[in-house]
């Protein structure tokens, strides 16, 4: 026990005396924290348009007015045909071109039917999709208006019905994208922070030639896995106090739930992350192969972890692979306790999951470290 | 009892065969050097004895304890300096002393005995972190980490090697003082010359012990005779003493060409010869042979 202590209290001094830890364990996480919950969202704004409007008639005009009063769009310019439309599209210009043909109007109220031409720029799927959808609702509601001021009337003699859809936004009635975005990255920088951290630190003591003079000593591996896994929670643990503090202070973000459970679970979570670290640690060479090896896990993790992509709206085979990262569950816990206010039972998937990946992976570790050769 | 014996310990790393059919008995409280040039096989063989690697044939007992079923045992008896500083770089000298005396579930004060006369030397520094200290001064600290815990072997793999001639004759003078602790001390080195401050050593090569015995035997094994030879042309010397008809061998040894002869000349057989070769400032005197000879004449 007094050398398990011992060797713990050599892990805390040599990682204070590493000039590069106490910045990186306060200052780096919070600026991420910051940037990245700012410039993350996935909010679509100035969607650059152009509107080709080859009819001018009131009802025309009226249109490209709505339009304009949405701040979603730039309204960048109005070619004078759909050829220069289309330049302005495929140069990059603009992201929407949006056509009113002529005689718009008058195919409107003659016949009951007014085409309208939208030409979405692709290359950037998601503005492109999200901003044509605006752009339908926009046309959709100015429809609807107009079929009012008709007083078209059916054959019953009634209005024709309209449906009126009004949407809340539960758990986040703002709709404050850094409400969502800081939790999850949150739970996104504390693992990989420690995650890293673990990866190269076995390596480190094996590049340095130090693990040699500890094998021929009487330490024991778990005496040996634990005096460094224990160092890297506590800095994991005083990272996501840190981390909460900054969020609470800087976005106001929720804290609906019960921080206990965020706290128990990061435990977990981190000893889950710390087995891979060292798995990784042990069967490396170098700290240069730990390091490949980590950004390897550790890019799959962030893509894969539902924090900038719902995991809901991956294939099914993706789905399935959100499974043994440790991220996803974290981004989740996270996101649910702070925002929704879930209770324990509430994320006990999440729990069960977990301790099964605690249990492989530091598994592997104690496994894969070998003191002879 | 033996403090250390090896039987027929051979050990490959793929198709190279680092030792082979390895031999040998080290009586307890002997200071024995195990002498080879680089890739010998001699850390490899360190590695088997401290229980590090496990060998492919045969068999290795440490204070009658077997290297690989009682690894456990022999980890808390030994001490063992590698080749390379492998100590904490960031901690100070006192920090990685305590570190290693509580690993071994000791303390500095209990075993300050052993320790004293290498420690008072480095102790103005043990604020020091170990990273910042002289070659000379790793060297030490690393001794000292080694031995906090008392063992009863010592295993130092090339402690000499990078370290100024100093600090080199100091540091055998540290290992005599230390045998008289009753620790068997096994020392690897390349350097020849300090095979005379070992009391038995084992000239290795290729991964195989050439021979065993105390420095003077070794020097005395040397039957033909040797003479130490020397002119101001030193490439034209080694050329015309190669194809001399009473030659056997020449080898470089610093300002001095060693020259073993087939049967006994006279020196001034030698000399003659040379000074009808044109050479100046002739010198040709008889030596007694010392392990370096030895060990080229059994290695070559």
């Amino acid at each position: 026990m007094q050398r398990l202590l011992y060797i713990i209290q050599k892990e805390f001094i040599q990682i204070f005396r590493n000039k590069a830890m106490l910045p990186m364990m306060t200052v780096v996480p919070i600026v991420q924290l910051i940037i990245l919950s700012y410039a993350a969202s996935n909010e679509v704004k100035n969607i650059r348009l152009a509107i080709v409007n080859e009819d001018h008639s009131p009802t025309a005009r009226l249109l490209v007015q709505k339009i304009e009063a949405a701040d979603r769009f730039l309204l960048i310019d109005f070619p004078a045909s759909v050829a220069q439309g289309d330049d302005m599209l495929q140069t990059g210009e603009v992201d929407i071109v949006l056509t009113i043909p002529s005689q718009f109007e008058q195919h409107f109220y003659r016949e009951k039917r007014g085409n309208i031409q939208l030409l979405v720029n692709a290359i950037n799927g998601q503005q492109a999709s999200v901003g044509a959808a605006y752009l339908n609702i926009i046309i959709q509601s100015f429809n609807q208006e107009l079929q009012a001021n008709l007083k078209i009337v059916n054959r019953n003699g009634q209005p024709p019905a309209f449906i009126n859809v009004p949407t809340a936004n539960w758990y986040n009635p703002e709709l404050n994208f850094k409400y969502f975005m800081a939790p999850g990255i949150l739970g996104e920088l504390v693992t990989i922070l420690v995650m890293l951290l673990t990866a190269m630190n076995v390596v480190r003591e094996r590049e340095i030639g130090t693990i040699e003079q500890i094998n021929v000593t009487p330490i024991k591996k778990w005496q040996f896995i634990l005096g460094k896994l224990i160092p890297f929670l506590g800095i994991g643990m005083v990272l996501l106090t840190v981390g909460l503090t900054a969020a609470k202070l800087l976005f106001g973000i929720p804290m609906q739930g019960s921080l206990f459970v965020i706290f128990a679970f990061c435990a977990l979570n981190l000893t889950a992350v710390l087995g891979l670290g060292l798995f990784i640690s042990n069967l490396s060479d170098t700290q240069q192969q730990a390091l490949f090896t980590t950004f390897f896990f550790v890019i799959i993790f962030i893509l894969m972890s539902g924090l900038f992509t719902p995991i809901e709206s991956m294939p099914q085979w993706a789905q399935y692979l959100t499974i043994p990262n440790p991220i996803a569950h974290f981004v989740s816990v996270m996101r649910s306790v702070l925002l929704k206010g879930s209770t324990f039972w509430d994320v006990i998937y999440h729990f069960r999951v977990t301790v099964v990946l605690a249990v492989v992976f530091n598994t592997l570790a104690v496994l894969s470290y070998r003191k002879v050769e | 009892m033996g403090a250390v014996k090896i039987e027929h310990i051979s050990k490959s790393f793929g198709d190279q065969s680092a030792l082979k059919d390895i031999n040998l008995d080290i009586a307890a409280g002997t200071l024995f050097g195990l002498i080879g040039p680089d890739g010998a096989g001699k850390s490899t063989l360190f590695k088997i004895l401290t229980s590090l690697l496990i060998p492919d044939d045969g068999k290795a007992t440490v204070a009658g304890l077997d290297t690989v079923a009682d690894y456990k045992q022999i980890r808390r008896i030994i001490g063992y300096m590698p080749g390379k500083f492998s100590l904490y770089q960031d901690l100070t000298v006192e920090e990685n002393l305590n570190f290693f005396a509580t690993i071994f579930g000791t303390t500095i004060e209990e075993n300050y005995h052993l320790i004293k006369d290498i420690y008072v030397q480095i102790e103005p520094f043990r604020k020091r972190r170990a990273g910042k200290l002289s070659g000379g001064m790793k060297q030490k600290l690393a001794l000292c980490c080694a031995l906090i815990h008392e063992p009863e072997v010592l295993f130092l793999d090339e402690p000499t090697t990078g370290v100024d001639a100093v600090s080199r004759a100091e540091f055998w003078d540290m290992l005599q003082r230390l045998k008289e602790h009753g620790i068997t001390i096994i020392v690897s080195t390349p350097y020849m010359d300090e095979a005379s401050r070992c009391e038995e050593i084992a000239l290795i090569q290729n991964g195989q012990i050439l021979q065993v015995d105390t420095p003077d035997n070794i020097r005395e094994s040397y039957e033909q005779p040797l003479y130490a030879v020397k002119a101001t042309s030193f490439y034209q010397l080694i050329k015309d003493l190669r194809a001399a008809p009473f030659t056997k061998r020449v080898e470089p040894f610093g300002e001095y060409l060693h020259l073993t002869t087939s049967g006994y000349f006279p020196e001034e057989a030698i000399y003659n010869l040379l000074k009808e070769k044109h050479h100046e400032q002739i010198e040709v005197k008889r030596i007694d042979a010392t392990i370096e000879d030895v060990f080229l004449e059994l290695a070559g």
